[in-house]
């Protein structure tokens, strides 16, 4: 049974990783999951200073689901090169390290920073508000997509994921901006932008007022634009959005995706992603499949 | 390497102590032996709508029979902590833990202590006042009503001072109240309760310059420290987030008074 995929001239042993933010760097969550299982750890986001984040609360609870709105506290790129990669380096796994900023010239700081770093992957996260475009996310517009995709490709020594935002109108539009630029892939969903009333105190569940919605709420969403995608683009996709188990993830690589992340379902259970390859394999096996690749989006 | 799991805990007993307050005791298979109080566990629902796990302090820990005395508030109808308190015995619960830090127990020798709880705040320090070797142990608890659980337990821990809201027990007011009315004295303080009640103990301690631990609560996700929910503003900036931000889950929930800003 091969369980490996090529994502953009990346071998991983299986599928599975992490979706940013929900993983840390790997450390809180080597206690309970043997990290070298994973296909790729993807980190939390990392800017090229340190952010403090958002006032709390920061998550909330929703129907099948949660809203969160850390804002990107991050240790800055120096302190996560010289302790968060070493420590991530100690297992054999992929290394995926997620980029965000404000402003083009933040993620150029980070990505040539990242230049002569052991890492495997990067995904940049072009959900963040752009200061330079009157605060409209990055990921909102295809043209932005594809100017800045074109910049950090120009740096970049890894191979480039373009983490698309699904708070658009047509998310094929910006697939196609990120693949014109020159992405080596795309993953999907980031966060649905929502909003929870506290009726007892009367104002806002999040200090933040919105929040990103993940869990299983948001999945029959991101596995409709995993499909749109996988038909408009000729890059490799990494599917996501509330899967917590293999049956979800199987729904993403039928769907187009060539390997998946899990995110939200890491705080349900730590251990999750290891039932999720256990049960992909188990799929596989039942259904004559001899390599994941034979599944990649054979829905049409 | 991964050593630690979720454990399917089972309920050995379960009853309601006060309006919407419950006490469980769960049977663990290695979470107790590695409690300390303090500390917290994360429990799920079986729910399957309820995705985050609902952090409960530890109010006992019974190491010899290997389980936890869990005491907890039912925040409404159809919550999470509903469903627990609809548990009975030989039901089962996921459980991660033990989490968080605990309180420096040790700190306490030869020691005037108080130790303080208010409202859902209370039951940790019970496990803490039991474990306790000081030269003098007081204990005030503050409650909203005449629903003052847990009050003989901590009757055998040490000498217990009530505060409630609408003065059917004790002093009439709270924990505060109930050192200014009994003229208490302490050089170290242990407290868990609401925040406006950490902020007034942590500003009496301050001013006094006594030592004083706090336990902080705060909205979490995952529990572990990775998601960084759940942080509190540090006085100095933090070795690990390199912001001046504290996780309260993973480097506390247990702060010293004087390196949080609440």
């Amino acid at each position: 049974m091969d369980m490996s995929v090529n994502i953009a001239g990346v071998e991983w042993k299986n599928p599975v990783t992490v979706a940013s933010g929900t993983f840390g760097s790997g450390a809180e969550f080597a206690d309970y999951v043997d990290i070298n299982k994973l296909g790729a750890v993807t980190t939390k986001g990392v800017a090229n200073v340190p952010w403090a984040g958002n006032p709390t609360p920061r998550v909330a609870e929703v129907y099948g689901g949660m809203m969160n709105a850390i804002g990107l506290q991050n240790p800055g790129i120096d302190l996560f090169c010289e302790r968060d990669i070493p420590f991530l380096k100690k297992y054999d796994t992929k290394i995926i390290v997620n980029v965000c900023g404000h402003a083009p010239e933040e993620y150029l700081a980070v990505v040539e920073r990242l230049a002569d770093q052991p890492i495997d992957m990067m995904e940049i996260n072009i959900s963040c508000p752009n200061v330079n475009a009157g605060f409209l996310a990055f990921g909102q517009d295809a043209h932005h997509v594809e100017e800045l995709t074109a910049q950090i490709k120009k740096i970049a020594k890894q191979p480039v994921i373009m983490k698309l935002t699904p708070n658009v109108t047509d998310i094929t539009e910006i697939a196609k901006g990120a693949e014109a630029g020159g992405a080596d892939a795309v993953s999907l969903i980031n966060t649905l932008t929502g909003m929870k009333i506290d009726i007892n105190r009367k104002t806002f569940a999040l200090a933040n007022k919105t929040g990103g919605v993940s869990g299983p709420i948001v999945k029959p969403i991101a596995v409709r634009m995993v499909y749109q995608v996988a038909q408009a683009v000729n890059i490799p996709i990494i599917g996501m959005g509330g899967i917590s188990c293999a049956e979800d993830a199987i729904e993403f690589i039928l769907a187009g995706a060539s390997a998946v992340s899990v995110g939200t379902a890491n705080f349900h259970n730590p251990a999750v992603t290891l039932e999720v390859i256990d049960g992909i394999e188990a799929y596989m096996k039942k259904n004559g499949f001899n390599s994941v690749k034979e599944m990649v989006g054979i829905v049409k | 390497m991964s050593e630690k799991t979720r454990e399917i805990c089972t309920v050995v007993s379960q009853e309601s102590i006060g309006a919407g307050i419950y006490s469980m005791w769960i049977q663990t298979d290695r979470i107790a032996a590695d409690a300390k109080p303090g500390q917290f566990v994360s429990l799920y629902t079986n729910d399957k709508s309820k995705i985050l796990p609902r952090p409960i302090s530890l109010c006992e820990i019974d190491k010899e029979n290997g389980r936890l005395h869990l005491v907890y508030r039912v925040t409404g109808q159809g919550t999470g902590t509903d469903e627990f308190s609809q548990m009975k015995a030989g039901d089962t619960i996921p459980v991660l833990g033990p989490l968080g830090n605990g309180f420096p127990v040790e700190k306490a020798e030869g020691k005037t202590v108080f130790l303080m709880g208010g409202g859902i705040g209370v039951p940790p320090i019970l496990e803490l006042a039991k474990q306790m070797k000081c030269e003098k142990k007081q204990i005030i608890a503050g409650y909203r009503d005449c629903h003052t659980f847990l009050r003989e337990e901590f009757e055998a821990a040490g000498t217990l001072y009530i505060a409630t809201e609408d003065g059917s027990v004790g002093t009439k007011g709270n924990v505060m109240d109930a050192i200014r009315e009994n003229a208490l004295e302490a050089d170290m303080i242990y407290a868990c309760g609401p925040t406006p009640m950490l902020r007034a103990i942590k500003k009496y301690a301050e001013e006094n310059g006594i030592e004083c631990y706090i336990s902080l609560e705060e909205r979490m996700a995952c529990g572990i420290g990775a998601c960084l929910a759940c942080v509190c503003k540090s006085r100095e900036k933090d070795a690990h987030s390199n912001v001046n931000n504290k996780r309260i889950c993973k480097d506390g929930p247990v702060f010293l008074s004087t390196e949080v800003e609440i």
